[in-house]
Formats: C-alpha cells, structure tokens, sequence
C-alpha cells in the first residue's frame, strides 16, 4: 500500500538525518560504534524503502550513504561499511542470479565479467540481503574478541611491551595474553588526549605490570622492549596507517631498535582509500589548539600558530604485521584483502 | 592554604634577620630569603633557628630529641611490620602528637614548595625520611654523608631504572639540612633553587653554582697551621655533596668544580691568605667569562652563518645558548621562523616561545607527538645539549634523539650547539646506564577540565610512571656540532677533549 510505503521511507529518512546528526555532533566514542550504526542504517534502508531490482537498491543506498559519508569524511569507517554492504548486495545478487560459486574464477574473467545483470529481479532479494546484512554484523561483534583471542600466539613471556594511544582492540588483547601470560607493558601517555593514562589505568587495575612514560621517552625506553603493539584508527589501502599522532614517531624508533611493530584492527577499518600527498588536507584533521596551549596564556596564544593534529601516518614499511579478526596478514598483503571486501565499482564514490 | 602557612612564616623571619643582620653571612641570607618570599620559608629559618650560621651543631632541647627518637621508633617498628611496598598514608598516623610539632616546619615547607609538581605531594611522604634519617646522622653530626642513603620504600621504583637513585627531591635537601648546618648558606640557596627547578638548563646552573663558590671563599677563613689548597677542598666536599643530593650534577657542573679543584691545587702554599683569594675568584671569573659567555657569542657568530634567509628551524625545549643565538640572528636581519617542540613535563619550550615572541620572531608551536606532521615544513633542526659523551653522542634533554630520528627520515638536518666546557670524558650507547629520574607526580598534573586520571597510582601496585630527565643522540643521526672551537663533526668530540685537557696540564 502507498501509505505504508511513504511511512517506511519517512522513517529511513529521519533515522538518515540522526545518524547524520550524531555523526556531525561526533557523539561516538569509538569507530566501531559508527561502523554498527551505519550498518544497521543500511539494513533499514534495504527493508524499508522501495526498490524493484538490486540496481535500484544499490543506487538508494549510494545516495543515503554519500549523506553519511559527507556528514563526517574523516570517520572513515561510514565509508568503509556503506562500500562493505553494497559488495555484499552485489554479491547476494549475482549468487541469486548465476551459478556464481565460480563468480571469481577463472571462468568467470574469461567469460568477460559482464554478467553484472543488476536489472535481473531476483525473487526474495530482500531477505537474501538482510540475512547477508546481519552476518556482516556478527562479523563486526565479533572482531575485538577474535583479535583478542589471537593474542597468546603473539606474546610470550616476561616481554616488555609497548603501546601508545587507547585502543580497546589492543586493551582486550592484552587482557587476553595477561591470563596466561605474565609481562609488562609501557604506555606513553600520548598528550594532548592523554589516552594513554587512561590505558595505563586500566591495565593497572587490572593487575598488568605497567608503566606509563612520556612521548619524549619513547626512544629512550625502545632500546628494552620487545615488541610495540598498537591500535589504528584506519588502515590504508597502501598498508600504511592512519593513527593517532606519534605513531609514525613511535614506529620509526622501533625500525631503528629493530623492534616488530604489530597493528591490532578489525576488518571495518581497513579503508580502499590511499593517502596521495601528505599535505592532503583531508587525510589530517586538525582540532582546537587548546589542549596544547590554552588560552590562559593569551598573550602568547594570539602571536603564535599552534597546531594541534589528531592523526598520523604510517607508511607500510614500517609495520611487521597486521592482526584482524581474519587472521595476521602482512602489509603487502592488504591489496589483497581490499579485493575481497570492496567492490571495484563502488572504490570512489 | 599555603598562603597562610606563608603568613605565619614570614613573621618569624622577619625576627631572625634583624638579629642576625650584624653576622656576616647569614644576614643577607635571610634577608635575602625575606625577599625571595614563599620560595625558601622554613629550611632557612630552620637552619637559623637551629645552627645560628656557620660551623655549630644543631643545638636540639631534650624534649625535641626524645620525641624525635620516639617517633623514629615507631616508625621503624611500623616499617618493619608493614609490607616492602609502603603508602605514604599508612604511615602518618604512626607519628604521634610530640613529634608533629618538631616536623610542623618540614609539613609546611612540603606543602608550600610545590612549584614544579603540585598535586601529588603529601606531608606524610616528606616527614617519614626526614624521621628515619635524622638518628644516624646526628651520630656522625657532620653532615657529611659519604654513601647513599638507602632507597625509601615510599617511593614505587620502576624495575627497569632501579639501578639510579629514585626522585627525592623533595626530601634531600631537608635530610642534610636537618642535622648539619656546616653548608655555607649560599650554596643552600642554590641547592634548593636546583630542587625546586628554579635554576634549570646547564649553563644557568654552571653560573649559579659558581657564585655561590665564589661567596664561599670570600668567607673563607684560613685556620691557622692548615694550608689553604688541602683544606679548602675539605671545606668544598660536602657542599659538593649537598648539592648532588639536591639535584645530581651536572656535566657543566662537574667540570667547573674539577677546573676549581685543580687551581686550589695549583695555590702556592707561600701566597697571603687575600692574595689566594683574590686569584681562586679571578680564576672562577676568568672561566666564567671565557667558557660560557664569551663561547656563547663565538657560537653565536657561527649560526649567522648557518641560518639562512627563509630557513624554517625547529628548536626543542629551552636551550639559553641557542635561544641567544637565534636573538643574535634575527637582531643581524636574517629573516627566518621558528617551530618550537614541547614535550612535558616540563614544558620548558614555553619559555623559548616567550623570548622568541618578544623579540619579534615569528613562532609556531606543537607538542612532541606532532613532530612528524611538522617536519615537512622544517629546513633545520637545531637544538642545544646537556653534554657531549666522549664517544660522539650527544646528552640532552628527554625527546630530542626522538626529534633527531624523525629529522632523519625526512632528510632535514640536525644541528647541535654545545660550548667545549661541557664535553665529558663518560661513554654512554644508551639511556639506561646513567639519566636522571624526575618527579612521577608531575605525569600526574594534566590541567584537564575533568581532573587528573591517574590521581591515585600510588593505591595501584601494577601501575609505575617513569619520568626520564635525559636522552641520548647516536652521532649518526646529527649532521654537526657547532661550537666557540669551530664547527665539527660528533666524532672529534675527543680530539677537542684530549686537547684542551693537554692545554690545562701546560697552563700554569
């Protein structure tokens, strides 16, 4: 019926324009936060509104997700799972339509890879999809706990680690490790966010042996530690990072100790976009110079350029090894896994 | 409150320097303490009200001793029974009413000199030391302590830096003070000005220390039957102690005192008493003039022409040397701008910011995690040192070998400028074997809105904060030494020491 129709879309379009608005107002904590938010967004926009084929669906979603993605384009991860559900719709569609266990191999490039028929109406699309929706969420709760239980396999005994910043990936596994395992980790207190003594804390009440240092000691201290275990915020589709500021500083004095550096990040942050220059004006985000000189110093504050950024990069060769809810995989091997997650077509939207 | 701990303080004071201002000595310096207000209340007036000045015992009534043997008891059974990892909490109530009134002034100095830490200081941490020590001190009642005192269990000791002597600043001072008041009131004010951060950077500190040698041998004098080199360096010796404990020396520091020792050596047993004098204070003046000021404008002359028209220079922390040569540049008309590095806690690269500022340079300004997002920008990197080892590497202050690694990533180059007087002879590849540890509680302080998150580590026995004073530069990461003997590589640092160290043996 009509009326149910319009009702339908009113109610995609209002919770569109929240999450637009919760995105705006950067009321998230975490970026796996916004990853499930804008799945289950999608998942709305796929039962709710009005498609006939999957081309349709894949366009509806493009323009609800282009809304998402402009609302906050440093939160890479709204990205990442908009291009994720649209190569999953693709994917549904095309197993729907052909025998397409072969979709990817050979057979399937030789026949020339045109079969992408999305005006075919396959039946029962939509539950095909959401079931497919819903698994990709299960994925997404689950990654922090399959990371975390990877980590026996990485840390051994009476090590000395280091991190910097507040990642809960690298909280719950070194949690994880801590049970079997006894070692001691250096948290770098990473001013002006101190995120890091926020860790620190609480690896402390945990039990964990720790001990919080400054950002300046970083080189000082490496000369002791075994292995550097941090947490990004995305990763690039180079292998290279965008993390908090002082990783690359951090990653450069563990080349120079020939200490191994391990990236721990779940699949919803690996992102298809590289980084073309680094004077990139959207790669960096710059925030409030007031954690680093606060106004009370007006004097100086009104003759003097501060700077304030959030974000780093890291080039791959300076990473050992990334661990993700698949499994390690090295930075070489990230192209790779970019295949298999996003669709060419939807690269760059 | 502090305010009016100070208040009552200053009363009292104001007492002493009237009756002592026919001393010599002491009137100018609590006088000068008046002046100085709220930075030196009660250590001086304690060691007024207990020593009178120069060369007596602490004269301590009855009652005061007992009840500082009492508590000291106490609090020695207490320690024993509690475990290795003692709070400071736990141990205030063990001091009973008797002995409070003896440590009143200690817990008000502890609660008003809090310039460089704030928060974390409590009056239990600082009376307890001063309790346990003051006995096998008073046996020896010199004041001179030739071994080191025992690690405190008050303080959590990171694994990795338990091999160097834990923070107690806060502590030393008042520990030999306590019992001792043979040091020369001149060099207790530097002491204290080293431990409360007042005088900071090597070359400032140099300065200071030597002053205060200076007044101590204006006021020297001579007992009869003794000659004036063996006993002199007798006298010196435990200010020279009084001073490590109140901060460790420096390498600037170090080599003024082995420069001073070697002339009081090289005095003519034959010379006038005035006449010795005279000459020690010419010689202090004379190294004074040469080494610091006059090699700071060598070294200023040579960055003129270093520094270039449009140059981007990144500087880290404060470095007085540096700072000057910049000044100097921009006062020549070099037109160039300066991105400052800060790193906490100590901020130091404010400082810089205000003198560029004021002299009209043009000034960025980030914090230490930013340093590879600047770097793009920067054309030099140049910044001062604390000391140069003799295997090339360069001592400075925490987060500059950070500075020099990323500097090297991005091909910008790396300049030191350091005078020749602080070259050492010590080796070091790393910064474990020797380094300064600082106050953990200024971790602590982070000027948050929401508070401090880690204000209670102390009830954490997991949890350590490491607050590292000094790094350590690889020579391979620095493009160049700028210094009053000319520009040169790290690794001449020894030919320039051998040098220099055959010259003094020549000098007369």
């Amino acid at each position: 019926l009509v009326i149910s129709e319009i009702m339908a879309e009113d109610e995609v379009s209002e919770k569109v324009e929240g999450f637009v608005a919760y995105l705006k107002q950067k009321n998230f904590h975490s970026s796996y936060d916004v990853a499930k938010r804008t799945v289950l967004l999608m998942r709305e926009v796929a039962s709710k509104t009005k498609w006939s084929n999957a081309r349709e669906m894949i366009e509806r979603m493009k323009v609800e997700g282009k809304k998402m993605i402009a609302a906050q384009s440093s939160e890479s991860a709204v990205a990442n799972m908009v291009k994720r559900v649209l190569k999953v719709v693709r994917e549904e569609h095309a197993r729907c339509v052909g025998d397409s266990e072969d979709m990817d191999s050979l057979h399937g490039l030789l026949k020339g890879g045109a079969s992408e028929d999305l005006d075919k109406p396959v039946s029962n699309l939509k539950g095909i999809v959401i079931e497919a929706i819903n698994e990709l969420l299960d994925e997404l709760d689950g990654s922090a706990s399959n990371i975390a239980s990877q980590a026996l396999d990485h840390i051994h005994s009476s090590e000395v680690i280091m991190t910097t910043g507040y990642s809960k990936t690298v909280e719950a596994f070194l949690k994880a490790a801590a049970r079997k395992r006894k070692f001691e980790v250096i948290v770098t207190e990473s001013a002006p966010s101190y995120q890091g003594q926020q860790l620190a804390r609480n690896l402390g009440v945990e039990g964990i042996q720790t001990t919080l240092i400054t950002d300046s000691a970083v080189f000082a201290i490496m000369s002791r530690v075994n292995k550097v275990i941090i947490g990004t915020h995305t990763v690039m589709a180079d292998g290279g990072l965008k993390a908090l500021n002082g990783a690359h500083a951090l990653a450069l004095a563990a080349r120079h100790h020939s200490v191994p550096v391990l990236v721990c990040a779940a699949m919803f942050k690996l992102s298809p976009s590289y980084l073309c220059s680094y004077d990139q004006d959207t790669f960096n985000k710059i925030v409030a110079p007031h954690d680093v000189m606060s106004f009370s110093e007006g004097d100086m504050v009104s003759r003097v350029h501060v700077q304030n950024p959030v974000f780093d990069y890291v080039p791959p060769d300076l990473i050992t090894l990334f661990i993700s809810n698949i499994g390690g995989s090295a930075p070489s091997y990230v192209y790779r896994l970019l295949s298999e997650l996003y669709h060419d077509a939807d690269r760059e939207f | 409150s502090s305010g009016t701990t100070c208040g009552a303080m200053s009363s009292p004071k104001k007492d002493e320097s009237s009756v002592h201002k026919t001393r010599t000595g002491t009137g100018e310096r609590t006088s000068s303490a008046a002046r100085k207000g709220e930075r030196l209340p009660s250590s001086t007036s304690r060691a007024s009200a207990e020593g009178e000045g120069e060369g007596k015992k602490k004269p301590l009534t009855k009652a005061e001793r007992r009840a500082l043997q009492e508590a000291q008891r106490k609090a020695k059974a207490e320690r024993q029974s509690s475990s290795a990892g003692g709070k400071p909490l736990g141990k205030q109530p063990s001091l009973d009413a008797g002995s409070r009134k003896a440590l009143h002034s200690s817990s008000k100095q502890s609660s008003d000199g809090g310039v460089g830490g704030g928060g974390g200081r409590r009056d239990g941490r600082t009376i307890t030391p001063t309790m346990l020590e003051a006995d096998p001190l008073q046996k020896t009642a010199k004041g001179t302590k030739a071994k080191s005192q025992p690690v405190e269990s008050h303080v959590k000791q990171v694994q990795l830096f338990s091999h160097l002597p834990q923070f107690e600043r806060s502590t030393a001072p008042k520990r030999s003070l306590g019992l001792s008041s043979s040091i020369h009131p001149a060099i207790v004010r530097v002491g204290l000005q080293y431990s409360m951060g007042v005088v900071r950077g090597s070359n400032a500190r140099c300065i200071a220390m030597l002053s205060a040698f200076k007044k101590v041998i204006q006021d020297y004098v001579m007992p009869p039957q003794k000659e004036l080199c063996r006993d002199l360096e007798t006298t010196i010796k435990p200010y020279i102690n009084y001073l490590t404990q109140c901060r460790p020396l420096s390498v600037s520091m170090g080599n003024a005192i082995k420069h001073l020792k070697l002339s009081i050596t090289r005095v003519d047993p034959g010379t006038l008493e005035q006449e010795a004098k005279d000459k020690l204070l010419g010689v202090i003046e004379q190294y004074v003039n040469e080494k610091i000021i006059l090699a700071d404008k060598a070294i200023a002359e040579s960055c003129l022409g270093i520094i270039r028209d449009g140059d981007v220079i990144l500087i880290h922390a404060h470095s007085s040397l540096l700072l000057s040569s910049l000044v100097h540049a921009h006062e020549k008309g070099i037109k160039f701008r300066v991105i400052v590095v800060d790193s906490r806690p100590m901020m130091e690269g404010r400082a810089s910011l205000r003198v560029l500022v004021r002299k009209g340079i043009r000034c960025s300004y980030v914090l230490i995690n930013a340093v590879s997002y600047i770097m793009k920008e920067v054309s030099k990197v140049m910044v001062g040192a604390h000391s140069l080892l003799a295997n090339g590497y360069v001592m400075s202050r925490v987060g500059t070998a950070l500075i020099a690694l990323v500097a090297k990533a991005y091909n910008v180059p790396f300049l030191v400028c350091c005078e020749t007087y602080k070259f050492c002879d010590k080796v070091q590849t790393d910064a474990f074997v020797i380094n300064e540890l600082g106050d953990p509680n200024d971790l602590v302080e982070t000027g948050r809105r929401q508070g401090n998150i880690l204000h209670d580590w102390k009830n954490m026995p997991s949890l350590g904060i490491l607050n590292l004073v000094y790094d350590v530069t690889s020579p391979d990461l620095i493009a160049m030494v700028i210094t009053e003997v000319g520009n040169i590589p790290c690794t001449s640092v020894p030919v320039v020491l051998r040098i220099s160290q055959e010259v003094q043996q020549n000098y007369p």
